[in-house]
């Protein structure tokens, strides 16, 4: 864990929120408020908390991580927890982050849980789960047409898109299967021209 | 019967599937927790999911439930670290070195490459989840609407799953 007064400034971007010494107490308590909070999707409360009114990151960075986060397994909320808090305070930071914006939700579920099991089977809780989970569906797809707009470039990402539907819905192919295989086509497809690849290795 | 281990299997194995979004995993999840481990059905699996649309914070809390219905309070917590561990410990990984590949032209061939396939697996995601709870022309009516509602207006999704349910106890319970 290292002293961010002492540590060398490594873009302007970091001086300016390094000035900030975050205690881990206030990345805890912050990550613990945004998890308490953030009804219907934690990104912008997420951009609320830490960039308009914290000012940790600056919006450069904060799209930054979020395309990393999207990127790697791991959901955006927790993944951006990690990411942020390891800007902070590294290691530790990371871990108040994460356990911070984990834990209003968990304890939630937990409770549900123990209710579903309860009264789970009366009539009018399962006319009301089927209700939800059909709304559940809708905000899925919303999800799908909302992220196809932002992040697919090229009109032949749509059949990237659609093998891995049918891989996985059609041909029963394993998650991992799909990914890899589907996942390693797209990448090389999407690889660096020769121009690029010939100037970065120059 | 000690399911402990399996749920720690499990869930660690589900957490890496997690490529886009919770959705990407459930295909998957459905596989396991339904038709190998009979933890629970695959109605209650779809609700435990939709319900944890409406709790605060990442949106697959829903896991803690299925651990604690598995192995009490122990099988909660175990179930909770085991499914946010090992991406946590990769995105801390990749924080320390992603700065170091900026100029890796690879980088930003995975970072495209993969967009498209994880969204295919969250299409994916939502199709075996609308094969059990989109079963007529109710819960059908209530997923476009949905989806209409949210293209349209600035809403918050969380809201409309709250409508969702009275709509499902008005419209469904005669069922």
């Amino acid at each position: 864990m290292s002293d961010s007064a002492v540590t060398p400034p490594r873009s302007p971007a970091e001086s300016r929120s390094a000035s900030v010494d975050t205690s881990i107490l206030a990345i805890f308590l912050e990550f613990l408020i945004i998890g308490a909070t953030s009804f219907g999707g934690v990104v912008p409360y997420l951009r609320a908390a830490l960039v308009t009114r914290r000012q940790w990151i600056d919006d450069k960075e904060f799209i930054e991580m979020l395309s990393i986060s999207q990127s790697l397994p791991g959901l955006n909320a927790t993944n951006m927890a990690v990411l942020v808090g390891e800007k902070l305070r590294g290691l530790m930071g990371s871990i108040a982050a994460i356990i911070g914006i984990c834990l209003p939700g968990a304890v939630v579920m937990y409770v549900v849980g123990v209710f579903y099991r309860l009264h789970g089977d009366h009539e009018w809780a399962t006319a009301a789960l089927k209700g939800v989970a059909a709304a559940a569906v809708g905000l899925v797809l919303y999800t799908v047409v909302s992220l196809s707009k932002k992040a697919l470039s090229r009109k032949f990402d749509f059949v990237f898109m659609a093998a891995t539907v049918l891989a996985v819905n059609r041909l029963h192919w394993s998650v991992p299967r799909a990914l890899i295989v589907v996942g390693l086509v797209s990448v090389l497809f999407h690889g660096p021209r020769v121009g690029e690849k010939a100037r970065a290795w120059r | 019967m000690n399911q402990i281990p399996a749920l720690i299997r499990v869930f660690a194995y589900l957490s890496l599937l997690t490529v886009g979004g919770g959705m990407a995993a459930f295909p998957e999840m459905k596989i396991l927790t339904v038709d190998v481990h009979h933890w629970l059905s695959f109605p209650k699996l779809i609700h435990l999911y939709s319900v944890g649309q409406m709790a605060p914070g990442p949106n697959m809390m829903m896991i803690v439930a299925i651990g604690q219905w598995v192995g009490g309070f122990a099988g909660a917590i175990v179930t909770l670290i085991a499914f946010f561990a090992p991406t946590a410990l990769l995105a801390f990984l990749v924080a320390r070195f992603w700065k170091r590949l900026e100029r890796w032209p690879w980088r930003k061939s995975i970072q495209e490459g993969l967009a498209p396939v994880s969204i295919g697996l969250l299409l994916a995601g939502c199709f075996t989840m609308a094969k059990g709870s989109v079963t007529g022309l109710e819960t059908g009516a209530i997923a476009v609407c949905v989806l209409l509602m949210l293209l349209q207006y600035k809403i918050n999704p969380a809201i409309l799953v709250v409508a969702g349910a009275v709509i499902g106890i008005f419209t469904l319970s005669a069922q």
